[in-house]
């Protein structure tokens, strides 16, 4: 593998034990005096829980904030939409939780493939954050006593997961969402909604600002400041159907690779367990079921593959419990990855449920029996009632159809531990950085994690950069760095607009995430990544050639937004299936066929693969140079995961 | 399913807006009301015109970005359903849909169904917070919230601000969207501080873009998240009480 010589991977993990480093830090790093904030102007794009929180935390610290977002405003970030809850390690239930507890299942269960150092400090502030989000006014589920009420989520052994309703994720943002209100009503952060960033500008190598467009006007406009954070959110619209909203999309992350970051492990993705599978091919995104069903429901499909008998007539004896027959500890409970693969080989050979066949039941027949119909309708009500407004069937009466379906990315852009890419001063949070989730990430621990990145760390680390740039001004956006890129952004506008063409965006989206999830899904293996690699550029072409973006480049025209986002996803999507590829071994959500078990359970290989592997882009069509950053297991020794 | 669409059509915010009819068929009754129109926008295209501009983004109920006018009724003929919950299982064969984006003044319209209602924003700006600065709080266990508060806060908090409220109100007012997000608050212990002075600015910003209530209830009847009128009263009597009580810190105020 080619290693070009200018790029270092260097962590720059503090020294000193694991339990110190953190605190070392924050005192080893620079401050910017109080009065000195105010001269420095930080740009956050994206308003979701890492997003909202950097930018109210660091508003509240003095500095001026420049933020962004595509959507018409800060509350409708994709973070709203979930659902189970946040971890952290309080130990209220006396139950033997600990930061240690947390940071060694974090690390395990990402299978050996994050940087335990990041892990630690994620344990050791999600307290922090729980305090943090209770004094904002988050409606956290309450005990009658008052104190707050946890529940275990995502198979943990522990109760550590706090959550308001099915609605943890609204809650968190909107609590984020009002800290940020208030600094606007401050003076301290200005919003910049419908506005999506389209490229970075870069100026001696470091990250000077960002080129938009207004989506209302269609305006380009350009914004300078000393530092850049993306905090733009997860790529699992690669595969056009997964759990995602609909505006989410890579180009942020995609045009900072493309300027120099390097893209750490994209082909970590996570496909989530219960979601309900698709009714038809209009189908335009899939939705999530919480995994907190898995505590009360029971998976299976019955044994004989023809049989077509409703679920009600299908007798105990007729029906595979698969998870509780190959997993007896953990059963219904395993984590993600393991459960989602278990789905897909019944599917796979035939014992699909639904009339596509292509779903397996979660049934609350028993838990209904012991618990009764008023306990699981506390518990599960909501979701129940979605379940039964998307495909009108009743779940206490009939079992749930559910099937995975791509929901969160791990990978993301390569990040040193305080939180920078490979390009000075352009910062990566939440969902965007390949964070500290390693091949799997554990339930309710991205919303812990992009509220760690945006109140407890990036305010600090971002300190001690600008600490540096004191007296600097901000780059001009006259200066001829801005005009540069505002003319390949606009040229790149333009070309969809006047492309004729005769396909939509959608179509040419739709034909990329179905060679995505085919080659690069759930399984992966050498000859159908290698057969992707063909198809997607040769689909990009299509799609260049070809796709019709009605309208004008000058109002607010949402085919032209599509066009654009699908041509990074292309881009993206082939690196995906590249590091794939090169990752010759399996763990967490990446599966090669190639590499299992006799059991057909996930094979690491961790003399050849502990790291990290960060791509660096060499231009369109040239190959990218895979870089190593090597992960050193002190604390958490290195196993094979079993939930048997 | 065939069915006859009447939908608005408007260029942007100055130009004059009409209904333009489209004929679709073969719909799936599984489907949802946006991919329906998602359906709709294909064939458009596919015969050279411009796709309808209508927003949505999660399109599990929860964002609020979604939200059209069908048949006359925000967000659609299923009560307690965002548009993009709603589905072609609620229409017969044949019917005729009309489609329309909200209308009120404080919303003005983008283009086609596309709204601007950023002035929802304005009236959190205004003190829709606890000023909580990060860091600066106490452990979480050392504020008790009796469950019955937090679950009734947890009811004013659900709203999804989609907005459907001022657009299903004679008068355009945005009272349940101000008064969710106030109780979302002042139910709870850690939002007394602030309590009187917040309700006293959100209403007053509140007043500058939109119109009055005259307690039509046409607000509950829509709202997706079914948030209760219960809250206005509460943010009525709050409002009152912050002139009274905010009158007299002013009072006590050194003047000159
Ligand atoms: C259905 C569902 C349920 C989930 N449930 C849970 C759960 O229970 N617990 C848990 O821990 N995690 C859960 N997750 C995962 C979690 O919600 C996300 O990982 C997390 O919220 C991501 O937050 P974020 O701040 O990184 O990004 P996002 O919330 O995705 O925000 C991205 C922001 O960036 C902006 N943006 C992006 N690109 C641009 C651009 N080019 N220009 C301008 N703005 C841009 C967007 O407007 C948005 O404001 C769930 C995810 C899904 C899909
Ligand atoms: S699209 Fe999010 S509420 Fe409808």
């Amino acid at each position: 593998m080619p290693v070009s010589s200018d790029v270092t991977l260097d962590p720059k993990v503090p020294p000193g034990p694991i339990e110190d480093k953190w605190a070392t830090h924050k005192f080893d790093m620079k401050l910017v005096a109080p009065h000195n904030k105010r001269r420095f102007t930080v740009i956050v794009v994206g308003t979701g829980l890492a997003g909202a929180a950097a930018a109210a935390s660091l508003g509240e610290l003095g500095y001026n904030v420049e933020v962004f977002t595509y959507n018409d405003s800060p509350r409708r970030a994709h973070s709203i939409a979930a659902q189970g809850g946040i971890n952290a390690a309080k130990n209220y239930k006396n139950d033997g939780d600990s930061v240690y507890r947390l940071f060694y299942d974090t690390v395990k269960g990402g299978d050996f493939r994050a940087r335990e150092a990041n892990v630690y400090r994620l344990a050791e502030v999600s307290v922090d954050i729980i305090d943090q989000c209770v004094a904002q006014g988050v409606p956290f589920a309450r005990e009658y006593g008052g104190l707050l009420d946890n529940r275990s989520f995502g198979g943990a052994q522990v109760s550590r997961t706090f959550y308001a309703r099915g609605q943890t994720g609204q809650q968190l943002l909107l609590g984020a969402y009002q800290a940020l209100a208030r600094q606007v009503a401050a003076g301290m952060c200005r919003l910049h909604t419908r506005r999506e960033l389209l490229d970075i500008v870069l100026k001696d190598g470091r990250a000077v600002g960002i080129v938009c467009r207004d989506l209302v006007s269609g305006a380009i406009t350009r914004h300078s400041g000393h530092a850049v954070v993306l905090a733009t959110g997860g790529y699992s619209n690669a595969f056009y159907l997964s759990t995602n909203a609909m505006y989410c999309n890579v180009t942020a992350a995609w045009r900072a690779h493309r300027h120099g970051a390097l893209f750490a492990n994209p082909c970590f993705t996570q496909i989530h367990p219960t979601c309900i599978p698709a009714s038809d091919e209009f189908q335009s995104k899939l939705t999530l079921m919480s995994e907190s069903l898995r505590n009360d429901g029971r998976i299976w499909v019955p044994k004989d593959p023809e049989d077509t008998r409703p679920p009600d007539e299908i007798p105990e004896t007729d029906r595979d419990y698969y998870l509780e027959r190959r997993y007896p500890a953990f059963g219904n409970l395993v984590p993600r990855d393991v459960a989602s693969r278990a789905a897909k080989r019944e599917v796979d050979t035939g014992h699909g449920v639904g009339s596509l066949g292509n779903g397996v039941y979660l049934d609350f027949g028993d838990a209904i029996s012991r618990l009764g119909a008023d306990t699981i309708g506390e518990r599960y009500g909501n979701l129940f009632e979605m379940y039964e407004r998307i495909t009108d069937e009743n779940p206490y009466v009939v079992p749930m159809r559910i099937y995975p379906a791509p929901h969160y990315t791990m990978g993301g852009l390569w990040v040193d531990y305080n939180l920078m890419t490979t390009v000075p001063g352009l910062y990566a949070a939440g969902e965007a950085n390949f964070s500290d989730h390693g091949a799997n990430r554990l339930g309710a621990s991205a919303l812990m994690q992009g509220l760690a990145d945006g109140y407890f760390i990036l305010p600090y680390t971002i300190g001690d950069y600008l600490a540096g740039q004191l007296g600097e001004s901000t780059v001009p956006t006259d200066d001829p760095v801005f005009a540069e890129v505002e003319t390949d952004v606009s040229d790149r506008v333009a070309r969809f607009v006047g492309n004729g063409g005769t396909q939509s965006p959608d179509h040419y989206h739709r034909a990329l995430g179905k060679v995505l999830w085919d080659s690069c899904g759930m399984e992966r293996g050498r000859e159908g990544l290698e057969k992707a690699l063909a198809e997607i550029p040769a689909i990009r072409d299509e799609f260049r050639k070809n796709v019709r973006v009605p309208g004008t480049a000058e109002s607010l025209n949402s085919s032209l937004e599509k066009a654009g986002r699908i041509d990074d996803f292309f881009g993206l999507a082939e690196l995906m299936c590249r590091d794939a590829l090169l990752r010759e071994e399996s763990c967490g959500g990446h599966f090669r066929v190639e590499h299992q078990t006799d059991e057909g359970e996930a094979l690491r290989d961790d003399e050849n693969f502990a790291h990290a592997a960060a791509w660096e882009w060499q231009g369109e069509g040239t190959e990218p140079v895979r870089h190593t950053e090597p992960l050193d297991f002190e604390h958490v020794q290195l196993t094979q995961r079993s939930y048997k | 399913m065939d069915l006859t669409l009447r939908i608005w059509r408007q260029a942007d915010g100055d130009a004059a807006g009409a209904f333009a009819v489209y004929a679709i068929a073969g719909i799936n009754p599984d489907m949802s009301f946006l991919e329906m129109l998602d359906i709709l926008n294909e064939q458009i295209l596919a015969d050279g015109g411009e796709p309808v501009e209508f927003e949505s983004d999660c399109r599990e109920g929860i964002c609020g970005t979604c939200g059209v006018v069908v048949n006359g009724i925000p967000h659609g003929p299923e009560k307690a359903t965002a548009t993009c919950q709603l589905h072609m299982r609620k229409f017969h064969d044949g019917d005729t849909v009309t489609v329309e984006p909200w209308r009120a003044t404080a919303f003005p319209v983008l283009r086609d169904l596309v709204v601007d209602r950023s002035a929802l924003d304005r009236i959190v700006e205004a003190g829709g917070f606890i000023t909580a600065p990060t860091g600066a709080a106490p452990d979480a266990n050392e504020i008790p919230v009796p469950k019955e508060a937090a679950e009734a806060s947890m009811d004013a908090a659900a709203c999804i601000g989609c907005g459907a409220c001022v657009a299903a109100c004679p008068n355009g007012a945005a009272q349940l969207f101000t008064a969710a997000k106030l109780a979302h608050l002042d139910l709870l212990p850690q939002g007394q501080a602030e309590r009187f002075r917040r309700t006293e600015a959100m209403v007053d910003r509140m007043e500058d873009y939109f119109g009055s209530c005259t307690n039509h209830g046409e607000c509950e009847e829509v709202c997706p998240k079914e948030i209760s009128i219960d809250f206005i009263a509460m943010m009525n009597r709050d409002y009152i009480r912050a002139k009274f009580k905010n009158l007299r810190r002013l009072g006590q105020r050194k003047v000159g």
